[in-house]
């Protein structure tokens, strides 16, 4: 044993490895198990797929660094169902390439907020909290309602989400642009597609109140609002696998 | 995958105690083996040789 | 200090600079539609165009002398001292600026780079691999060649890993500063970023194997041992984080492989094994060397430090699914991950325990010597810490302290106790050495350094400790009728005393860090000064030295 060490030693390089080994395999004895999760993690077969704008919107959120402040995350404890609603299951993030359960409740948390808040009180919200939460410490987003939010290449996100794993289909990511412009402005020729590829529970409507111009803010409530609605599963009775 | 996730689950729970075991009894007996002593002795006073150059 | 390079090394210099202007290029080309990346690629031609242009003013300089062959090759560490004091003072004031927008949240001025969101990467970015990375790159190089008894195998790649390693922090501070994150805590920089980190840090790896390859003592000294766990983790966990798609090659922006809770458990075996091999391994590496070379006395037990040693490597790996207590992961994870990080405290308190009893019978000295001081409390904040670590783990506490307060309380007391009293101990006994000085500029000043960063932890500490528990508890009260007792906001309004309180805390550590900095600048200036004297060979006092002060490191 100590002549194994002193060669050990001896030669950097076996150092090397013995670091390696050791502190690898905890990890690796932890995570694999997880990569055959699907065995365990609850069905959700309503679960649907994020719109390219509810994408578009996700990827603001991801941007301005929402997760630093809020979670998608509602532990499986009392007071948190009841602040915020049914616990989180593994199944209603499994498409999020990331995930974005946050480790830091500044503000509350966001896992359940989509249809909780009317979209204009989220636009307010958004152009200055403090004008709806005298006492929010939220900063204030207003340049989200000044930007138009650029979607001609989202048929790309959605091509890249598929290769990772999300089922997105051709269909979709052809018309990725238009179902954007489309799910903001139900008047438009463009809003029937996007019923028809992501399903009849979509929300579609004018998210920011201005029809003429597709805007970041469209993108980001769009997303909020979609928070907690991709499943039911959460509502229905408690599985038994699992845990 | 053909191995499910419990005998992943099972296997991690398990071995994973032996090995840590197994780690520890190594340490320890090479940080206790008595001709080691002097090896640890030299590497705790050779820092502190006022020499400030390479080794020839 | 470019002249000390040997002509081939200037050679190679402009070889691999040209490369990286090439790449600078092609990032400009890819990114033409896309801001951010071509943002990125001008600042990286901008890099490397000018450092292309220093090389070239130096290029006809004569061969340095075989005698440097006989000496210590110490350049790399000065720049690498003087780089993370910058960062310092960037990172921190960047964290007192986003400790005061929860104060008072409309110092954003509505500018979208200056909202919290994309602040606190900064700050965190800024602290950790700005001022820590270099300050571990630093010191790992002074002590690999001391403890060794070996010169760096050649004069190139400590600068190329330096620089580089600079480079990436840039990036990706610039970056968030954009808008672009993987949102990722603490592995926020986007691919091409990562990328770039992947080849640096091989090239440091490398450094550390030649020269271990060629030490002239026997036993490799366990500070090293330290630093490589650092070294090598922080590759393995990059890389696998890091996986990621990039929507194109002329996207800057990526999505993760991983998804979900899988995605949250690589995410925090990353983040909390950061914590580990990062604030913790390296920085070990750093007090088992510097704190018994200052305090002149040889480490109290080198066995204890072998086995904690392993403990670390070992045990810390298991930890990082306590971050995720009652969530979707299944829970036997979640178990596994509480049980290691609770006998964690073993490998943890042997080491601050190792370290404090080396001063046992100096405590004279300690109380003489701030420099020495700092590197004690570092080891009693160290404790401190890795024992909230272990108690925060316990899945009962932790479904109080998790998403609060406290969690920051507690990764600051690491950070500002510990990481940094450690770090700002070595320089002050570092930069001496390194500039040749019997002593720093002002030791007085090392005394009111001391004291700021001592106060600013304590008030900060103190604060979080508060309003995390008063935030974890609010949340959980429930009133007679049986319904919760306090809504968010009453929870948030509760936090507004101790918001300021962390922020004023954070301005007195900043403050040291400041005055700290100061010091540092006026030592090397007073070397500069001793050696124009030297070279002119009188004892007459010179005009002072203005243009020429704060170029250090050549």
């Amino acid at each position: 044993m100590p002549t194994f060490h002193r060669r050990l030693e001896r030669s950097a390089i076996g150092f090397v490895l013995a670091i390696i080994g050791v502190s690898a395999i905890g990890g690796f004895v932890e995570i694999a198990p997880l990569f055959t999760i699907d065995e365990t993690v609850e069905e959700a077969r309503d679960m649907r797929v994020y719109t390219p704008l509810e994408l578009a919107g996700r990827n603001v959120y991801i941007r301005e660094g929402c997760y630093a402040c809020h979670s998608q995350m509602i532990r499986t404890l009392r007071d948190e169902v009841e602040r915020y609603g049914p616990f989180s299951l593994a199944a209603e993030s499994q498409y999020d390439h990331p995930m974005l359960w946050g480790s830091k409740r500044t503000g509350p948390d966001l896992a359940r907020i989509g249809g909780k808040y009317s979209d204009a009180w989220h636009v307010a919200h958004l152009i200055n909290p403090r004008d709806v939460v005298p006492v929010s410490v939220m900063p204030r987003y207003g340049w989200l309602q000044r930007n138009a939010l650029r979607f001609e290449d989202l048929g790309r996100h959605l091509a890249a989400q598929r290769a990772l794993g999300v089922p997105y289909s051709e269909a979709m990511i052809a018309n990725a642009a238009a179902d954007a412009r489309g799910q903001a402005n139900p008047d438009s020729s463009e809003a029937g597609g996007v019923a028809e590829r992501y399903g009849k529970a979509t929300n579609i409507r004018v998210f920011d109140g201005d029809p003429g111009r597709l805007t970041e803010m469209d993108a980001l409530v769009a997303y909020l609002q979609v928070l907690g609605r991709l499943t039911d599963a959460a509502h229905k009775p408690v599985p038994a696998a699992g845990k | 995958m053909d191995v499910d996730h419990d005998s992943l689950v099972a296997f991690a729970k398990s071995w994973g105690l032996f090995y840590l075991i197994a780690l520890a009894a190594g340490v320890l007996v090479y940080v206790f083996w008595p001709s080691n002593r002097k090896r640890f002795d030299r590497a705790k006073k050779s820092i502190l040789d006022k020499d400030d150059r390479p080794g020839e | 200090m470019l002249s000390g390079l040997t002509v081939s090394e200037r050679q190679l210099s402009l070889v691999v600079l040209g490369l990286l202007a090439v790449c600078g290029l092609a990032m400009i080309g890819a990114g033409r539609n896309d801001d951010a990346l071509g943002t990125h690629g001008f600042i990286v031609l901008g890099v490397s165009l000018g450092l292309t242009f220093l090389v070239i003013s130096r290029y006809f300089d004569p061969e340095p002398s075989q005698e440097r062959l006989s000496e210590y090759y110490d350049d790399p560490t000065r720049a690498g001292i003087i780089l993370a004091m910058v960062w310092a003072v960037i990172g921190m004031f960047v964290g007192v600026w986003v400790a005061a927008l929860l104060a008072w949240p409309d110092l954003t001025f509505d500018a979208a780079w200056a909202s919290f969101g994309r602040l606190r990467p900064v700050h965190t970015n800024g602290v950790i691999f700005g001022f820590g990375g270099n300050a571990l790159i630093a010191t790992s190089l002074h002590v690999l060649q001391r403890t060794s008894r070996a010169r760096l195998p050649d004069q190139f790649s400590p600068w190329f890993v330096l620089i580089g390693y600079n480079l990436f922090c840039i990036i990706a501070a610039s970056g968030y500063l954009m808008g672009l994150t993987q949102s990722k805590e603490y592995a926020e920089p986007e691919w091409y970023a990562d990328i770039w980190l992947v080849i640096v840090w091989v090239v440091y790896f490398l450094i550390y194997i030649r020269t271990l390859q060629r030490r002239k003592e026997p036993h490799i000294y366990v500070a090293n041992w330290y630093y490589m766990a650092f070294i090598l983790v922080v590759a393995v966990l990059h890389i696998v984080n890091n996986l990621a798609l990039p929507v194109s090659l002329g996207h800057a922006k990526s999505y993760s492989v991983f998804s979900g809770v899988q995605d949250a458990m690589v995410q925090w075996w990353y983040g909390h094994n950061a914590v580990a091999f990062f604030l913790t391994a390296g920085f070990l590496g750093m007090l088992y060397y510097y704190l018994p070379k200052r305090a002149e006395r040889p480490i109290f037990s080198y066995r204890l430090s072998i086995i904690s040693f392993w403990g670390i490597t070992f045990m810390y790996m298991w930890a990082g699914s306590h971050h995720l207590h009652y969530t979707a992961l299944p829970q036997w994870v979640q178990t596994l991950g509480m049980t290691f990080s609770v006998v964690l405290l073993v490998p943890s308190w042997a080491s601050a325990g190792n370290a404090l009893a080396t001063l046992n019978g100096a405590w004279h000295r300690v109380r003489d010597d701030a420099t020495l001081r700092f590197m004690m409390v570092a080891a009693v904040f160290y404790g401190i810490s890795t024992f909230e670590g272990s108690f925060m783990a316990i899945r009962a506490v932790n479904s109080l302290s998790h998403y609060t307060d406290w969690t920051v309380g507690h990764v600051h007391a690491g950070a500002l106790g510990w990481v940094a009293m450690i770090t700002f101990g070595s320089f002050y006994a570092l930069v001496p050495w390194m500039w040749k000085q019997g002593r720093m500029y002002s030791p007085k000043l090392v005394e009111v350094h001391f004291w700021f960063a001592l106060a600013g932890t304590v008030i900060y500490v103190f604060a979080m400790w508060n309003s995390g528990i008063i935030q974890g508890l609010m949340w959980r009260t429930y009133n007679d009728s049986g319904t919760l007792a306090y809504s968010f906001i009453d929870s948030l309004v509760a936090m507004h005393p101790y918001y300021i309180a962390r922020t004023v805390g954070g301005l007195f550590f900043l403050i040291g860090a400041v005055v700290g900095a100061y010091n540092i600048a006026m030592t090397i200036r007073m070397a500069r000064a001793a050696k124009v004297r030297e070279e002119a060979g009188t004892d007459v006092p010179l005009p002072r030295p203005v243009a020429t002060a704060m170029q250090a490191g050549e």
